[in-house]
């Protein structure tokens, strides 16, 4: 096999002005701004970033790799493993590539079940992600502590369903796993009537709080045409007013029997990427009242399809589902045999980073990460 | 627009591109289109600033790896055995040369289309000729994609602005991507300050050990 050369990293090389004024520090991979193994190389004139390069892998274990030489089930309890925070949204997206691939229905319950528990995910990573951007900029301890107080509940309502808090490895293709336990519609209905609650009173305690403002007003704007060039998803297009929503575009599973709106900001800045994800939550209640009011009785998974050597015939499928931190999709190969011959992961969080030089540079490096804890990436996702 | 029209309007606004569909028997009927490399720059652009199409959101970028295949079918042949005339089978074996494909997934935003258009490259085989030109100046959301393929399947893009390698380490030799990858025996890992910690401290035991 030809090997061929190719550049390292060497940003210094590249820069032209005060060559001997400009500083390059490594942030990370081990810093805890930076939510996992990931190192940004900067490059400083003062305090501004003249450079930055992103430097990820550390976590890499060639998910699609492993895929390959798995059965197409076999797979599934892999995907929790992608966004840990988002074990369940994981499983969904898997599952709709692959029903897309191999023409499988799913049950009305079923459908059912994959909004209330893909709806709960989006609400506990959302507010998880406003407790780590808080702790990042330094309010340290208070709102993580609040956000994590709320996943908790989320986790343990996972708990009863799956039998697992993190790793659910909850879809099935064709519908779900498990049924939904004795009691467990009314615990997840207490928990979603008092979250109203702690959303006022953490924007009573956050929002108006003007060191808050100052930190993040107007800083690392992304603007509208370079989210859509970049194929920005997620919470962080539609904060630069790019309205695009999976959910509302693909109009996949049965998202359109819910009336749920689509928060948009103006600025791009990180104070409306933070906004966005707490209108978002609001929204995510509207949508868990209804589907908790009218979810039907019936089977769970699709009866005719047989978990035992599921082949699909020859072709391909693109599925994606709108998750939490942005387009997850899925694109699979199928040769006819009872391994995809190719598995390929969109990640959100690794093509959402693709603008993290275009957001840092001109800020200062305290900004980095803010704009980085806005982002919201996983490296588990990143790296695959 | 379906894909025969916007085909047609491709090779109007692209003259002397090569197109093709790639059917796709699955029932997702997520049919492809191919264009040869050296007009695919033309023809990306084209897809972003048609204003019928627009395919401005590239979704997906991903490398496949489709190593040579061999063929083999059955033919009757008619032989002379022994002064008799038989038919006998005979099995004939043709081998379709492998390559390297890229896909781009493509979506509009303007016009909110729902099904994606799947554009793919083909490289000339495996080995010399795995070169293909960059989309990444139409497209910035291919640029991680980009290095990505080059990384892991080694595809190497003409144009792109910042082709290193991406998952792998910068001293990492082959693409573990490919079908035919085999993990090195030794295996190299990342040379790392630990390395000479444990050196010291092995060659520290084994000096108290010899007193």
């Amino acid at each position: 096999m030809s090997t061929a050369t190719y550049p390292t990293l060497d940003p210094l090389a590249h820069s032209e002005q005060n060559q001997e004024q400009l500083l390059e520090i490594s942030m990370g991979p081990q810093h805890p701004s930076t939510h996992g193994v990931f190192r940004m190389n900067a490059v400083l004139d003062g305090e501004r970033v003249v450079r930055l390069k992103p430097i990820f892998g550390y976590l890499h274990r060639n998910h699609e790799k492993i895929a390959e030489n798995e059965t197409y089930l076999g797979s599934m309890p892999y995907t929790d493993r992608l966004d840990y925070l988002c074990s369940i949204t994981n499983n969904w997206g898997y599952a709709l590539a692959v029903e897309k691939l191999a023409g499988i229905q799913v049950p009305e319950r079923a459908e059912y079940l994959r909004v209330i528990t893909g709806e709960l995910t989006r609400i506990q990573n959302h507010a998880c992600l406003l407790g780590f951007l808080l702790q990042d900029m330094g309010s340290s301890g208070t709102p993580l502590m609040y956000a994590f107080r709320e996943r908790e509940k989320v986790l343990d309502l996972f708990e009863a369903l799956t039998g697992s808090r993190m790793m659910c490895n909850y879809m099935r293709f064709g519908g779900c796993r498990t049924d939904l336990p004795a009691g467990w519609l009314n615990q997840a209905r207490s928990f979603v009537a008092e979250l109203p609650r702690f959303l006022d009173e953490y924007e009573n305690l956050l929002v108006g709080n003007e060191v808050l403002m100052e930190r993040t007003q107007g800083v690392g704007v992304l603007s509208r045409e370079l989210a859509i060039g970049a194929a920005i998803s997620g919470p962080m297009a539609r904060a630069s007013g790019l309205n695009y929503d999976i959910r509302k575009v693909d109009h996949y599973s049965i998202y359109d029997r819910f009336s749920f709106r689509v928060p948009l900001g103006q600025h791009g800045d990180v104070y409306d990427r933070y906004m966005i994800r707490f209108l978002e939550m609001r929204e995510s209640i509207k949508i868990l009242n209804d589907a908790m009011r009218d979810i039907p009785d019936g089977p769970i998974v699709d009866p005719k399809w047989k978990p035992r050597g599921f082949r699909p015939k020859p072709g391909e499928a693109y599925g994606r589902i709108e998750s939490p931190k942005g387009e997850l999709g899925f694109y699979l190969i199928s040769d006819g045999s009872p391994n995809p011959y190719r598995c390929r992961v969109r990640p959100p969080s690794l093509i959402n980073l693709t603008v993290l030089e275009d957001l840092c540079v001109g800020q200062n490096v305290a900004d980095v990460v803010a704009i980085l804890g806005s982002i919201d990436i996983v490296l588990g996702e990143v790296d695959r | 627009m379906n894909l025969d029209a916007t085909k047609s309007a491709i090779e109007a606004a692209v003259p002397g591109c090569h197109l093709e569909i790639v059917a796709n028997p699955s029932p997702s009927a997520q049919h492809s289109l191919l264009v040869d490399p050296e007009h695919a720059l033309a023809v990306a652009t084209f897809l972003r600033d048609s204003p019928d199409l627009r395919l401005d959101f590239c979704s997906n970028v991903t490398g496949i790896d489709w190593p040579p295949r061999e063929l083999s079918e059955k033919v009757k042949v008619k032989q002379t055995v022994d002064g008799v005339e038989k038919e006998v089978d005979e099995v004939r074996k043709t081998t379709i040369p492998g390559f390297l494909e890229v896909v781009y997934h493509l979506f509009s935003v303007t016009h909110k289309t729902i099904e994606p258009l799947p554009l793919r490259l083909r490289t000339a085989d495996r080995e010399a000729g795995v070169h293909l030109p960059s989309l990444t100046p139409v497209w910035r959301s291919a640029e991680f994609q980009e290095r990505e393929i080059f990384d892991l399947f080694g595809v190497h893009f003409d144009g792109h602005p910042d082709l290193r390698r991406i998952l792998m380490w910068d001293g990492f030799v082959d693409h573990p991507m490919r079908r035919d990858y085999v993990d090195p025996d030794d295996y190299e890992y990342e040379p790392t300050a630990h390395d000479q910690v444990l050196k010291r401290a092995g060659q520290h035991q084994s000096e108290g050990a010899a007193k």
